[in-house]
């Protein structure tokens, strides 16, 4: 595999990072995660006892971190302080580990970022030596910022989480794409194959999503798809798409030898 | 012999426990045992490694959390 993600440093032949959050049990949680092919799986930290069924075996014993990178967010802090305490807490219950998520809310009604907390947030886990991978709104100058503060990769959103609003401004984005020098992986907002695709197709170097996967009527053989459309969609972005041209399309076969040479004449 | 009580917050639950107790002892009394969770004290993480060293005091603020799916 030549054509790999690399995040600090560490190299991934699989683009798509997927949640794990949504699903309607652990065996569905894993079927997806499979059919998906992502190497990268987000995590939420929270209380013990909160989010789990007495008796259910643990994440960690499901979805091994043996097996996959784990990533674990921030998901529900709305402050820097809260989120550098959930990610000094994730590093000491994964034993170590330092690649993370970085996600500080704006609002529970969108979930939109904090930027100013965001990027306070970044630097203070920087210092303490953490590879931050951050969701970020589509600011391109926000995303200058939070590279120069040392961030790993750039998430900014394509339309808000748990939305499948598709991609609202691929503009922005390609701003983004054009402006940072780490990964660039949307990261919420994606709803359907197609929408992965365009991301690729844009120049993004990942997609990161759990809602689209889980929140489909079927959700393996969703995962399935956008595994496929984001191989497509970066083959698409490496093959170098044709100019659009809304006019004067030549056609793709011969306009000579037609067996009626006055109609091909007309045309 | 004299057990003191010590008060402390669990995950934001007041609970009361006979002391002395150390980190190790509480997640035993709590059915943690063998999980893995992560620990946090006043703020400041107690490494795994220290679980059996780290007495607790009345009045801490504990938090104990886990991993579980998410987006």
């Amino acid at each position: 595999m030549t054509d790999c993600l690399v995040v600090a440093g560490r190299s991934f032949g699989s683009r798509l990072l997927v949640g794990t959050g949504k699903y309607r049990d652990f065996a569905q949680t894993r079927a997806a995660v499979e059919a998906s092919g992502a190497q990268i799986i987000t995590v939420a930290i929270r209380r013990t006892n909160i989010g789990q069924k007495p008796g259910e075996p643990s994440l960690l014993e499901v979805l091994p971190p043996s097996k996959y990178t784990y990533l674990p967010n921030t998901a529900g802090c709305y402050n820097a302080a809260d989120a550098v305490r959930t990610l000094r807490l994730a590093r000491e219950l994964l034993d170590g580990h330092d690649l993370v998520k970085l996600e500080v809310l704006g609002d529970p009604h969108t979930l939109y970022p904090n930027m100013p907390e965001t990027l306070k947030a970044a630097q203070q886990l920087v210092k303490e030596g953490f590879k931050v991978m951050v969701y970020c709104s589509d600011d391109p100058i926000q995303a200058q910022m939070l590279e120069a503060a040392g961030c790993v990769a750039v998430m900014p959103l394509a339309s808000l989480i748990g939305s499948g609003m598709g991609i609202l401004n691929p503009w922005n984005l390609q701003l983004v794409i054009d402006k940072v020098k780490v990964p660039v992986l949307v990261d919420a907002g994606v709803g359907t194959a197609s929408d992965a695709a365009i991301a690729m197709e844009l120049g993004c170097d990942g997609v990161l999503m759990n809602t689209a996967i889980a929140a489909a009527r079927d959700p393996v053989l969703m995962a399935k798809a956008m595994r496929k459309a984001l191989e497509a969609g970066r083959e698409a972005f490496l093959a170098g798409r044709m100019p659009k041209k809304l006019y004067c399309a030549a056609p793709s076969s011969p306009t000579e030898g037609t067996i009626s040479p006055s109609q091909s004449k007309a045309a | 012999m004299i057990v003191s009580m010590i008060r402390v917050t669990v995950n934001g639950d007041a609970q009361r426990f006979d002391g002395p107790l150390d980190v190790a002892g509480l997640l035993a009394r709590l059915d943690c045992k063998g999980k893995k969770v992560a620990v946090e004290r006043n703020g400041e993480i107690v490494p795994r490694s220290a679980h059996g060293s780290t007495l607790l005091a009345d009045g801490d603020r504990l938090e104990l959390v886990v991993a579980v799916g998410g987006g």
